[in-house]
């Protein structure tokens, strides 16, 4: 498992986090090169959909990241997308899909060095993890995974 | 099939020392639809941009994706070469390949395989990006002034000077704001009324403006460039088109209440303008206290008016004004001196506030400039002047510092010393805040040539002893407690929003930050424009302030009226949301999440449209679509998807 790398797609939102990237390139500051960034407008432009996509066409993990709580360039959009993202990891579960392998981070326009930390310590985290493993129907259903209540 | 060139810049070393930008270019070249791959040192000189231009033209591109730094920095440029060079410039992207690669990555292979998976993913983009151009709004070219202070009247002076309409509308009888109670500014101790007044004056007068006092702003309707607003003209009980001004009936008035513009230290009829150089200078009947209008057995005003401009019965009216451009300056007031209780704020009658203050040192005001205390007329041999009032302190009052009170306490004290030569001024303070021009040199005046006596230190506690005002706190310098005695004790309170401030934020639509001040789009880079397009703030409705700041700040705001105002259209981004028809089914989820307002319902059609003019493209609204009917402009859904598939997959397939 030691020569895994990592696949990982993230979706950041223009005003805070792709910023915070780009300090943290200004900064010369290093970091893992497993991450690749899609510029969204704002993190609540993320589907959920999307994130279920990314993981079948093979992203060992899944990166969103917004503004700070009551920093939203949208006024609210990043409370939007806590929202989804919360549900979005118990669907993951339901599906078997460990939810660590989704990570919603805030990351300022100020933050370089918070950038390449969460980006590194999202790396690590989905190195133990191993390569994504995709639920197949047989699995699932041996799970039993018991529904709510 | 759309056919794309790409051109990897090399930034000098600062790409091509990480990123193989040779092995890229090379590989690119079979990619699907692209046509043409090159690499130069730095695309964005004068030959580099010259070469996409040639590669433009002789390879018939219709997409342009440059691989360089990030697009923040030259977006811009290459688009508007790619507009130069004939092809529409949302078709031009760029894949950022320096910021967010080689300047963060070492390993020279890695970096390189990781810029390829961006630029796959911006050529994917690409390949789905549609011809946009600009949205173009018509503009009402009238401007909205909302508060007649200073902020107010500069901006629409400046609005107006420049030739275009301003409506001021100022909900007093008379405009001035705060500056009119004052008596001399820091620092340079000039007479507030003789600069204010000749502004108040010009604004009044101003072919292009048209002042509407003692009137309210009710609605706001529409968007930047095309409002709507309902105004309401309250009732004055003076018809002020045939009133002369003479001031006749406020002499017979026989009745006396305290005056607000006096701080209620001085009193007025119930017919009156606030002050006598009061514009428009028409007064008005003050209802509650009008004996007539209580009670029917007075009359004497009518009696004495000539003009016969009096008229009980009048009721407010009520008119709908089209703008394109609204500037809100509501200004401030004084945090209320009655929640300073453990400074006998609203019980110790010699403890007054910063402007009451102002009240007493001006020639005009009602103790004719004299310093004498509220309480029985004494004149003020010691005084105490005590900064932070409510300001700075989290934990009871207002955590912010409000700027502008060292200065003016230290402006009070020095007035005070010139008007009693024997008296001693002295002033509590945690630390003095003299940053503006001329302002350190200033508070150094007043300790040198005025003797104030500054004492660092927090005041606990005051009472009454013996006729004065006792003072107990500690000076921090000393280390030690001390104890004064003071005839009147002025504290300079934390200054707020005005009331109303947050009723007139919800009618306009507009944010307020965690104190109540109207929310600013960038804290720097765009102070002067509100959060929702088309207000721009001036003044301290946005923040505490002193005069210089906010005549800049007003002008600076009237400056973006008039640059939004001299354009043939407004222009704005058309990256933004879109309905398929077919598709809507009218649920209205898009209306709850949009945070602007910009979608609403066609209840024709009974389907959800996109306010274009309103819509800034976050995408929230297409997100929340259960009906998959709303998308977004050139970042669509499926370009989202296929540029995910581009970096996770690797080569494309098809």
């Amino acid at each position: 498992m030691s020569d895994f790398e990592p696949n990982i797609v993230c979706y950041v939102c223009k005003w805070c986090t792709y910023a915070g990237a780009d300090l943290a390139g200004t900064s010369r500051l290093k970091h893992k090169p497993n991450t690749t960034n899609i510029r969204l407008m704002c993190s609540s432009r993320l589907n959920m959909e999307q994130i279920l996509m990314s993981f079948r066409e093979g992203a060992d993990g899944v990166f969103v990241g917004g503004c700070h709580p009551g920093d939203c360039h949208y006024i609210n959009g990043n409370y939007k997308t806590q929202n989804r993202i919360i549900i979005m990891k118990r669907v993951l579960k339901e599906l078997g899909i460990e939810p660590e392998r989704l990570r919603l981070e805030w990351v300022s326009a100020n933050e370089g060095r918070r950038y390449i930390e969460v980006i590194d310590d999202f790396i690590e985290e989905i190195r133990t993890l191993g390569p994504i493993k995709l639920p197949s129907k047989e699995n699932l259903i041996e799970k039993e995974v018991p529904i709510n209540g | 099939m759309k056919r794309m060139g790409l051109f990897i810049c090399h930034c000098g070393t600062n790409i091509a020392d990480t990123v193989d930008v040779e092995k890229l270019a090379k590989k690119f070249e079979s990619y699907p639809g692209i046509v043409f791959s090159t690499n130069y040192k730095y695309m964005c000189s004068h030959p580099g941009q010259a070469l996409i231009a040639d590669a433009i033209k002789e390879h018939d591109l219709d997409g342009v994706i440059v691989a360089a730094c990030s697009p923040i920095l030259h977006e811009t440029t290459f688009r508007k070469l790619a507009r130069q060079s004939g092809i529409n410039p949302y078709q031009c992207e760029i894949a950022n390949i320096r910021e967010q690669c080689s300047w963060v990555h070492k390993d020279k292979e890695k970096a390189t395989a990781k810029a390829e998976k961006i630029i796959k993913s911006i050529i994917e983009k690409t390949r789905l990006n549609e011809d946009l151009k600009p949205i173009e709004v018509d503009v009402t070219r009238k401007a909205l002034v909302i508060g007649g202070g200073v902020a107010g009247i500069q901006a629409a002076l400046d609005i107006a000077d420049a030739g275009y309409p301003v409506l001021l509308v100022e909900k007093e009888p008379s405009i001035g704001g705060h500056m009119a109670q004052l008596s001399e500014t820091f620092p340079t101790l000039d007479c507030s009324q003789c600069i204010l007044t000749p502004k108040m004056v010009e604004a009044a007068t101003h072919p292009n403006i048209e002042l509407l006092a003692y009137s309210e702003v009710k609605s706001v309707d529409g968007y930047v460039g095309n409002f709507t607003v309902t105004i309401e003209e309250k009732a004055t009980g003076i018809d002020w088109d045939i009133c002369t001004g003479c001031g006749q009936c406020s002499e017979i008035c026989p009745i006396s209440v305290p005056s607000e513009f006096e701080k209620g230290l001085g009193n007025r009829p119930a017919i009156y303008t606030p002050f006598p150089q009061a514009v428009p200078n028409k007064p008005i009947i003050d209802s509650e206290n009008c004996l007539e209008m209580k009670t029917g057995a007075c009359g004497l005003c009518v009696r004495e008016c000539e003009a016969e401009a009096i008229n009980f019965n009048m009721e407010p009216t009520y008119r709908e004004e089209e703008v394109g451009a609204i500037v809100v300056a509501t200004g401030y007031e004084l945090y209320p001196i009655m929640n300073l209780g453990e400074y006998g704020g609203g019980e110790i009658e010699d403890v007054i506030d910063g402007l009451a203050f102002e009240r007493l040192l001006s020639s005009s005001g009602p103790t004719n400039g004299k310093i004498r205390r509220p309480s029985d007329g004494k004149l003020v041999k010691d005084i105490v002047f005590i900064q932070c009032a409510g300001s700075r302190d989290p934990e009871k009052h207002k955590p912010y510092c409000s700027r502008i009170c060292c200065m003016y306490s230290t402006k009070q004290a020095m007035l005070y010393k010139h008007s009693v030569h024997d008296g001693q001024p002295y002033i509590f303070y945690i630390d003095i805040r003299s940053g503006g021009k001329g302002y350190e040199e200033f508070v150094e005046r007043a300790q040198r040539e005025d003797k104030v006596i500054y004492i660092r230190g927090k005041v606990s506690k005051l009472y009454r002893e013996n006729g004065k005002v006792k003072i107990a706190g500690v000076d921090t310098i000393a280390n030690k407690p001390i104890e004064l005695e003071a005839d009147l004790v002025v504290l300079a309170m934390a200054m707020i929003p005005t009331t109303g401030t947050e009723k007139l934020a919800n009618v306009l639509k507009l944010q307020t930050d965690a104190n109540g001040f109207l929310q600013e789009t960038h804290p720097k880079l765009r102070p002067l424009e509100s959060t929702t397009a088309g207000f721009y703030l001036a003044g301290c409705s946005q923040s505490p302030k002193d005069i210089p700041d906010t005549v800049s700040q007003a002008s600076g705001a009237a400056a973006k009226v008039v640059g939004l105002f001299s354009g043939e259209y407004l222009q704005l981004e058309p990256t933004i949301a879109t309905v398929d028809e077919e598709l809507c089914s009218g649920c209205g989820i898009c209306i709850s999440v949009c945070p602007y307002s910009a979608r609403e319902m066609d209840i024709g059609k009974g389907i959800a449209k996109v306010n274009e003019a309103l819509c800034v493209g976050c995408g929230a609204c297409v997100v929340a679509c259960p009906s998959g009917a709303t998308d977004q402009k050139n970042l669509t859904d499926e370009q989202i998807s296929s540029m995910a598939k581009a970096i996770l997959k690797g080569e494309k397939e098809s």
